[in-house]
């Protein structure tokens, strides 16, 4: 039963702010992924709760606890780093072993909590070898059972698979999901890959320049970002963004994108959506994610004519990159249904996946169709 | 792919392996010299040409350790007949060995000057690398305020010759009560060391990655024991490259050897040339002297090459 709470959290390096009054609430069992691009102050907040770095305000408790104060060693928090950081004159036994003789355990207890965990990671038939003779993943699999061993009140990840290759990758992926599955303890995992984070976490936490920007499930992050930010670094390809404008023709509601002659049919409700928002129409931003495009052959009620620019074949499905005016649309597509680059189509926009933000904060406005 | 080389790379190839073999031989010619003459009849250590060919002997070496006086007139055949094999070396040689009032052989000054190169040399080694590997800890892996200044400040002490500070150390070393002892020369060892010790030392922590001692802390382990544990034989190739040339620079040191000592400290730099004003010189133990005082170091090079080779050559890779 392990909960971790971040209270205020301030953090400076010299005269840069690298955390800003960062506040997060860690319930016991969970597995949190701290999101964001390198510099965005994500692999500080680890250290700080390891203890590795010192805040400069704020409170960080575990089980309701202000630890700030006390050393690494006293936290009773387990760590892996992206470089792994096994001990090169140790075994993969003594690595692995390592932690738990700084407790007074005895020789025998440690021999089989040592066995048990490499069971559990299938590595028993290396504890002889040294690092430097593991591959990869063998490597990673001994890290986490070295801080998997005593049993820690929280697991920290520093981009853990961050080193591997892809395909190594992705099979650690699943298996550090196994293992939380079978362990079970509560896990703060750093990554700047936003396929690792929804793929992994219960909740995701996504940071940029020191700042929360929003905490929420993979799919609430994904379906309701809630500010560009967030919008434009989940999901892949990233979401079209353009500045637009709403308005009203014949009866419905329109909206027409910076550079395009003609606007997208939308439902009369947004209308007074937009409107609620008093002033907003003036810095208006229309996110919509490559699969909210829709792209048919022939013309259609609602379809405005685009041409195709590019084509990436993804195997499963194409990403097609559409002219609209002076934009660009990012169009998902099945594979093939663009034959060739140039040829002209025609494109709408599914408008219950239409996201609207506000410029000049970034935010999202909420509205949904 | 097979590297195809050209006649002019092959003949280059030759050229260069001709001009290591000649260095390598005017390197190793004084050290053959002495080696041969450390082994041959005192009377063919001066002959010109060189001898080259001879029976070899071991009677320098035993002149080397016993006390000796010239022959007034040759042993009579029952003093030679009672003696040891060893003495009659020693009478074949025109000299006699100096005894006690109770018989027993007294020792030259060689062993104890040997003794005290030991003394002086293997604890001022220790002090300055450990010394020297806390210090560079420290500085590779905390906020040191100043901390440029403070590792040229170090840096800086090697930069004259320690030569030009012999006399005020002398006088000082005097007033305090310092000279011709073993903490004297330990001291004055470990200070021009330290700073070597401390740059070459940084250089080797520096290299190891701190994560190491990160998750060691994140471990269970306090700074001092993840130091202990992780830190120190992670850095072992440092340290023994380190303790090589510390060493090296303790043992030879000649000039304040000279200066700072006379009998009870003296170590044996300054001991062996001064053997050749005793009387007439016999450069077959001088050789026996200075053949055993190279043995040390190059033992020790010897064990710890492959630290020292890495050593040499640190900086150069990138892992």
């Amino acid at each position: 039963m392990t909960q971790i709470e971040l209270r205020g959290i301030q953090k400076f390096f010299g005269a840069v702010q690298v955390i800003k009054d960062l506040n997060l609430k860690i319930e016991d069992n969970e597995f949190i992924v701290l999101l964001g691009q390198s510099g965005c102050g994500k692999t500080t907040t680890l250290r700080a709760i390891a203890g590795l770095e010192t805040i400069d305000e704020g409170d960080i408790l575990i089980d309701g606890q202000a630890v700030q104060h006390l050393k690494c060693s006293d936290r009773d928090i387990a760590m892996v780093f992206q470089s792994f950081s096994l001990y090169p004159h140790m075994t993969v036994y003594e690595n692995i072993a390592f932690p738990l003789r700084a407790t007074r355990m005895s020789r025998s207890e440690v021999d089989k909590a040592v066995r048990g965990i490499a069971g559990v990671l299938r590595i028993t038939d290396l504890l002889n070898r040294r690092p430097s003779a593991l591959s990869g993943g063998d490597m990673q699999r001994v890290a986490i059972g070295r801080a998997l061993v005593r049993r820690p009140k929280a697991m920290l990840m520093d981009e853990p698979i961050g080193a591997l290759d892809a395909k190594l990758r992705e099979e650690m992926r699943a298996e550090i999901k196994r293992l939380h599955l079978e362990q079970g303890s509560t896990t703060i995992y750093v990554t700047h890959d936003q396929v690792e984070a929804m793929s992994l976490a219960d909740r995701i936490v996504i940071m940029h320049e020191g700042i929360l920007q929003q905490v929420g499930s993979p799919s609430e992050v994904y379906s309701y970002p809630a500010n560009l930010f967030v919008a434009q670094f989940v999901g892949s390809p990233v979401m079209n963004i353009a500045k637009a404008q709403v308005s009203e023709e014949a009866g419905s509601a329109r909206v027409t994108v910076d550079g395009a002659e003609k606007g997208f049919a939308f439902p009369n409700e947004l209308l007074g959506k937009i409107d609620r928002l008093k002033g907003a129409n003036g810095s208006l931003a229309l996110g919509i994610r490559p699969e909210g495009v829709m792209v048919e052959h022939q013309a259609r009620e609602g379809f405005l004519p685009v041409e195709a620019q590019i084509i990436e074949p993804l195997g499963s499905y194409d990403i097609v990159d559409l002219k609209l005016g002076s934009q660009m649309l990012r169009a998902r597509t099945r594979s093939g249904f663009v034959a060739s680059a140039g040829d002209k189509v025609f494109a709408r926009i599914d408008p219950t996946q239409a996201h609207f933000f506000d410029t000049k904060s970034g935010n999202s406005l909420g509205v949904r169709l | 792919m097979a590297a195809v080389r050209t006649g002019s790379e092959i003949a280059l190839n030759r050229f260069a392996v001709v001009i290591v073999l000649i260095v390598t031989l005017i390197f190793l010619a004084p050290i053959y010299w002495i080696t041969s003459t450390a082994f041959k009849p005192r009377n063919l250590a001066t002959t010109i040409p060189p001898t080259v060919v001879f029976e070899p002997e071991i009677s320098p070496f035993v002149k080397l350790f016993t006390k000796r006086a010239q022959l007034r007139s040759a042993p009579t055949p029952e003093e030679y007949a009672a003696a040891p094999w060893w003495e009659r070396l020693v009478f074949d040689g025109g000299e006699k060995v100096v005894r006690s009032g109770k018989g027993e052989v007294q020792l030259s000054g060689y062993p104890s000057r040997f003794m005290n190169s030991l003394i002086v040399a293997i604890t001022s080694t220790v002090l300055a690398v450990g010394m020297g590997t806390f210090t560079a800890y420290g500085f590779s892996r905390f906020k040191v305020k100043g901390e440029q200044d403070l590792l040229f400040f170090i840096l800086s002490t090697r930069m004259l010759p320690p030569v030009v500070v012999a006399i005020p150390m002398f006088l000082m070393y005097r007033a305090v009560g310092l000279n011709d002892t073993h903490w004297g020369l330990i001291i004055l060892y470990t200070a021009f060391n330290l700073s070597f010790s401390v740059w070459l030392m940084k250089g080797f922590i520096d290299e190891i990655p701190k994560e190491y001692e990160e998750a060691a802390l994140v471990d269970g382990y306090t700074r001092m024991e993840a130091f202990f544990k992780i830190v120190l034989p992670e850095a072992a190739t440092g340290i023994a490259a380190t303790a090589v040339f510390c060493f090296i620079t303790a043992w030879n040191e000649y000039a304040f050897a000279l200066i700072m000592t006379n009998r009870r400290a003296q170590t044996a730099p300054p001991f062996i040339p001064s053997q050749v004003g005793s009387g007439l010189p016999d450069w077959t133990v001088i050789a026996a002297g200075t053949f055993l005082f190279l043995l040390p170091v190059a033992i020790f090079t010897f064990l710890l090459r492959n630290h020292l080779l890495r050593g040499m050559s640190f900086g150069a890779i990138r892992k």
